[in-house]
């Protein structure tokens, strides 16, 4: 058979998923084994040496996983990808192969809150320190470059308010520095928005929203463009300097254009630990197969229910890029033309208690901490999440107390919008 | 041929047509791209001949390093290279002076020389550049997916299982999985400033 490209349909079913050799069975097998045996002591030692392809154990790799980490890979365009237990541990196994003690990272400011502590708190006691600058100024992310700069961080769809962020010209700033883009896609997801063909050099995920897609189990990815070259410089040695722990291999060498990956699985997974339960990979590899049906559902009924709320009598303001007079609706139908996402906020004319009364009263929106399920859930930043903050700081972190936060689910539309409107109305 | 993108059946064909491979830049240091390339190969059954001339009186998995390609007493059907792209027309031209000629010239990774492609190619010979035959292997075989790589191949068809020590098969119907381009494209862009 002659090559063919498939469609990205194809692939969220397909790859990385053959028929079991030894079974036949056509669903991926939840390999869910620590340990696997080795043909003979050379073969263990070539494993070991990273010169075979193969299982050892599951911390480092696990077929079920595999077959998630390809599909990914796959569907972003990646040469290749890492499982991990979730998005923050994906994040953490990607700056450890990239920062010492003392080195940088440039954030964008509108980021998932839970990676702004991750980055402010845990990074930092790790002597990794962030500058942040604001993704709706790109002259602010090349004003914080500094000989210490090791990457570039950002969402493509941002937290909270759904903004899309403008990746191409953020990838030129970090090609000028030299450095790579490492760009979050959780909330678009690769149907929507794929950073690699923008210029991201590293792609990661939680896997627990939109791509496991039903709420039920966490996880996390790393994806590799494939495009970096980590031994210019010098400026990446656990990728380009012998590895005392490998009897001194170097990474990039021996790995070519999927090095990066191979660095995160064999000094960073291995290490650090937090490896992705196969049981996890099956069910979001299950809910990946119906990524792209979901995706345009979700998409679709977050518009409907955005023209909804811009015009009710109860709401002040709605903040969501696939409006026409929304702000970021430009770069929306640049780079992701098939739909906004789905999470987006908005705020209410009766302010903090307007929002505590609508979470109550609303019968079909689940209140809780998450996006991208099935569900259609809703938040009031100002009296949870944010709660520690005061007023100005909530306003600041786009977490006003008149502010709400929806995650709409792939239920009928209408029935979202009559939950709403009756909660608006109570 | 188009060098930049290769054909999976291209590339299938001269690995499951090649017995006798004679690798140029061997390395006996068992940390080195080319003893793991090596290695590999031979324990999927391909007879495998290092040739160094720095290393002549070693051996190489049981294998004797030669001095050079003249120095192997048999026909050799791929020559694969582990040198920079600028040596690699002096190997070329002396492939070129094998009788019976070999049937394949493979670049490895990072590796590429559009010249000398040419010249293997007006004399009948197939040429693969900037490829790793391990990967392609591991890649075609998807054992490489056993990594999390992209392996770029859809299969609806149950694999056979291996009968023969380590080689699994390269025969499974596959169909293009997705592509890879930017990684590609950035490759393109190193050797042309190179």
């Amino acid at each position: 058979m002659t090559d063919r490209l498939p469609g990205f349909s194809t692939l969220a079913v397909h790859a990385g998923a053959q028929p079991d050799p030894t079974t036949g069975a056509r669903a991926t097998p939840i390999y869910q084994t620590t340990s696997f045996v080795f043909n003979d002591a050379d073969h263990a030692a070539s494993l070991f040496g990273l010169q075979a392809f193969g299982n050892i154990y599951t911390r480092i790799g696990n077929p079920t996983n595999a077959v998630l980490e390809e599909r990914v890979a796959a569907l972003e365009g990646g040469t290749a990808a890492l499982a991990v237990a979730s998005g923050h541990a994906a994040q953490v196994v990607v700056l450890q192969q990239l920062l010492k003690p003392g080195d940088e990272i440039i954030a964008a400011r509108k980021l998932y809150g839970g990676s702004i502590n991750q980055f402010t708190h845990a990074f930092k006691a790790f002597g990794w320190n962030v500058a942040w600058a604001d993704p709706d100024e790109i002259e602010s992310f090349e004003r914080a470059v500094t000989p210490h700069t090791k990457a570039i961080f950002i969402e493509s769809i941002a937290n909270p308010a759904g903004s899309i962020t403008d990746i191409e010209a953020i990838a030129a700033v970090a090609r000028k520095a030299g450095v790579p883009l490492i760009v979050d896609n959780t909330l678009a997801s690769p149907y929507l928005i794929k950073p690699i063909d923008h210029g991201a050099d590293i792609v990661v995920h939680s896997l627990t929203k939109f791509l496991g897609g039903h709420g039920n189990s966490l996880g996390g990815i790393i994806v590799d463009a494939g495009t970096f070259d980590w031994s210019k410089d010098n400026k990446y040695p656990m990728l380009s300097e012998p590895r005392p722990e490998y009897h001194g291999i170097r990474i990039q060498e021996t790995f070519g254009n999927f090095a990066f990956a191979i660095a995160c699985r064999v000094l960073g997974l291995r290490d650090l630990g937090p490896a992705l339960s196969p049981f996890n990979a099956f069910m979001i590899l299950t809910g990946i197969e119906t990524l792209p049906l979901r995706m345009q559902k979700h998409c679709d009924n977050a518009k409907a229910v955005a023209e909804f709320l811009s015009t009710h009598p109860a709401v002040s303001a709605v903040n969501y890029a696939g409006l026409p007079g929304d702000r970021y609706n430009a770069l929306q139908r640049k780079y992701a033309p098939k739909g906004a996402g789905a999470v987006f906020t908005f705020s209410l004319k009766g302010g903090y208690d307007a929002g505590v009364n609508l979470v109550s009263n609303l019968q079909l929106f689940s209140h809780l901490a998450n996006v991208g399920d099935t569900r259609s859930l809703v938040i009031h930043p100002a009296s949870t999440t944010h709660s520690q903050l005061d007023d100005a700081a909530k306003v600041k972190s786009g977490a006003a107390p008149e502010v709400v936060r929806l995650s709409i689910g792939i239920e009928d539309k209408e029935d979202l919008i009559a939950d709403l409107d009756q909660a608006l109305r109570a | 041929m188009n060098h930049d993108a290769y054909d999976d059946n291209y590339i299938r064909s001269i690995l499951n047509n090649v017995k006798t491979i004679a690798m140029v830049g061997a390395s006996p240091v068992n940390v080195r791209p080319s003893y793991f390339a090596f290695k590999y190969l031979a324990q999927r059954g391909y007879d495998m001949i290092p040739v160094n001339p720095g290393h002549v009186g070693k051996t190489l998995m049981g294998k004797a390093f030669v001095a050079s390609l003249a120095d192997i007493d048999r026909p050799i059907d791929m020559i694969d290279i582990f040198r920079n792209s600028s040596h690699i027309m002096p190997v070329v031209e002396e492939a070129l002076k094998l009788s019976p000629l070999p049937k394949v010239i493979w670049m490895q990774l990072g590796a590429r020389d559009d010249a000398a492609a040419e010249k293997a190619e007006a004399a009948g010979l197939k040429v693969v550049m900037n490829r790793c035959p391990k990967i392609e292997y591991g890649r075609l075989s998807s054992e490489i997916s056993w990594m999390g790589v992209n392996s770029r191949t859809l299969s609806s068809k149950r694999a056979p299982i291996p009968t023969q020590g380590m080689r699994l098969s390269l025969n499974r119907t596959s169909f293009g999985g997705g592509q890879t381009a930017a990684s590609d494209r950035a490759a393109k862009n190193k050797t042309e400033t190179t």
